[in-house]
């Protein structure tokens, strides 16, 4: 069995798929913001693996920014929660509905 | 022969950590499998030849953002084990779980029907091969895309200003509203 590139996209599409649901269904702040590392993560691979395909750096190019844009995303999600934590300990996403009218 | 048998069990660790990134108790054990998802993907990397990412996967991603997420779960002291019940909604579990069959019979339909996605177009930022993929990605990043690189050291000074800010006990507004938490 050779491994083409669908398997690659394969396995992106179910890292992309497995963050989703975890940032769907989980609701600390922490782990929510890790989900969404496991999407981008999972888009990463297929932007490395169409790159290789067409023989193009382009694709490992935006993969680059990806990971400055993804360290950019923790730092400021980060600050968020540990502003969030700081006021109220133990909150969770539900908790975060103050602006609901 | 030796590929697949690389691609098989990268892809086992990948999809293992992932699922315990998802489904751990405890934060902590959370931030580890993401360790572990994050090398899986560094192995995928190199085998298709994106040595300085993988490089630069594990540096970055294991050894700042995993670190920065380690420090802030110990810092506020959340890494107590958490009770699964996950959804505040009773709906909430079944529409995500259907969300992900859904899309996962789409996306993996999409990729099957489309057989080889490859249209055999030229490449245009230059050939990739043999080892030279950190110059070629070098001769990109400050040619093709230079403006872009040049935005994401805006967005990243942004970013600091930003968690600074945000992260800053207000000390003024503490002694107006006597100890009320300002506006954190």
């Amino acid at each position: 069995m050779e491994i083409t590139t669908g398997w690659y996209l394969v396995l992106g599409a179910l890292l992309f798929i497995i963050g989703g649901t975890g940032l769907l269904i989980r609701r600390n702040p922490l782990v929510m913001l890790m989900c969404v590392e496991l999407m981008l993560n999972g888009v990463n691979l297929s932007f490395v693996a169409f790159s290789r395909t067409l023989g193009d750096v382009g694709g490992q190019t935006v993969v680059f920014f990806v990971l400055v844009v993804a360290a950019a995303e923790v730092v400021v999600g980060l600050g968020l929660v540990v502003a969030i934590l700081r006021r109220q300990p133990g909150a969770t996403a539900d908790d975060l509905s103050l602006l609901k009218g | 022969m030796v590929d697949t048998l690389i691609f098989i069990v990268a892809a086992v660790i990948c999809v293992t950590g992932a699922l315990g990134v998802v489904l751990a108790r405890n934060p902590v054990h959370s931030a580890l499998m993401l360790v572990m998802t994050l090398f899986g993907i560094a192995v995928q990397f190199v085998a298709q030849e994106a040595h300085f990412l993988a490089a630069v996967q594990v540096i970055v991603y294991a050894g700042a953002i995993v670190v920065l997420f380690l420090f802030v779960i110990m810092l506020l002291g959340v890494d107590r084990a958490q009770n699964l019940e996950m959804s505040f909604l009773p709906i909430q579990k079944w529409a995500a779980l259907l969300f992900a069959a859904g899309s996962l019979t789409i996306v993996v339909a999409l990729i099957i029907m489309v057989g080889e996605p490859v249209t055999g177009a030229e490449a245009m930022g230059g050939a990739l091969g043999g080892t030279e993929d950190a110059r070629l990605l070098a001769r990109s990043l400050f040619s093709d895309y230079v403006y872009a690189f040049e935005l994401t050291s805006l967005l990243l000074v942004i970013a600091v200003i930003g968690a600074v800010v945000l992260v800053r006990k207000p000390k003024v507004a503490d002694a107006v509203t006597a100890g009320d938490g300002g506006d954190g």
